[in-house]
């Protein structure tokens, strides 16, 4: 039961926790928008979820010395670093778009948003399931 | 967590364009003046930027890395009456170019203002992530 439990959530918190990740990496692009040579970086979202949800770690592996250890993954590994594309860079080298990257903030908090509504959902439906029409 | 760590980058941007905003004020304060402590005149001060890794996974911050003077040379300004004016009548004013101040005043404000939204949003999510499930 308790793995079923997890089956019904784990989609949405890896979802959850790329996404926490990728606001990071939003917020650094817009912390360094004055930088110089500051390249924007940027994640592929939907290849980091692919990976995470077939198991496909880049994380640190737990090390096994003895037949009876069991093997414990750091879950999924950091999604990989990508530079964005870049229409119309600085003369002082930096890439960051003001434009694209508040847009890609705004939408990103909004899709973390979504994504603990479904989990609230999820959790009520199960909760509903588990104390009947009481 | 990777939500707080924005808080963090965000925050070292806030710090930096304050610092920018700090050097702006001092050069138009003095931006009539004709000489300083030691007897030269006042030189514009600008900030350098740079990026800093902050937490996990290649996320960077902003830090001021210097403080440089700027090389230009002084404006020579025609006023015999100046007590301190050279044998031609002309006095050593600061190097402070008054628009380019300006200009770096906006950029900053806007950056400080932008950063200062990214830890709004930051907030929302993480109150949003407290009451999960409720």
């Amino acid at each position: 039961m308790a793995t079923k439990l997890d089956d019904l959530l784990s989609y949405q918190h890896q979802a959850l926790s790329l996404r926490a990740h990728r606001q990071q990496i939003l917020a650094a692009n817009i912390a360094n928008a004055d930088t110089p040579n500051y390249k924007a970086r940027d994640i592929d979202f939907t290849a980091a979820l692919k990976n995470a949800m077939a198991g496909r770690s880049d994380g640190l592996e737990l090390a096994r010395t003895a037949p009876g250890h069991l093997a414990g993954g750091a879950g999924a590994g950091p999604a990989p670093l990508l530079y964005r594309k870049n229409t119309q860079s600085a003369v002082d080298g930096n890439t960051v778009d003001m434009d694209v990257e508040r847009s890609q903030f705004a939408e990103n908090a909004v899709h973390y948003e979504a994504g603990i509504t479904f989990i609230t959902g999820r959790l009520k439906t199960m909760l509903s399931a588990i104390q009947g029409n009481q | 967590m990777s939500v707080f760590n924005v808080f963090h980058i965000a925050g070292s941007a806030l710090t930096a364009q304050a610092a920018r905003l700090n050097a702006v004020a001092s050069n138009m304060a003095n931006a009539d003046s004709v000489a300083g402590a030691d007897g030269k005149p006042y030189r514009a001060k600008q900030v350098v930027f740079e990026a800093t890794p902050m937490g996990n996974a290649g996320a960077q911050g902003v830090r001021v890395r210097q403080v440089v003077e700027d090389a230009s040379p002084a404006r020579m300004v025609y006023d015999p009456r100046n007590p301190a004016a050279n044998e031609q009548g002309y006095v050593a004013m600061s190097n402070v170019n008054a628009v380019e101040e300006m200009v770096n005043m906006i950029s900053a404000s806007r950056s400080y203002q932008t950063n200062a939204d990214v830890m709004n949003t930051a907030k929302t999510l993480l109150l949003r992530t407290l009451s999960l499930g409720q």
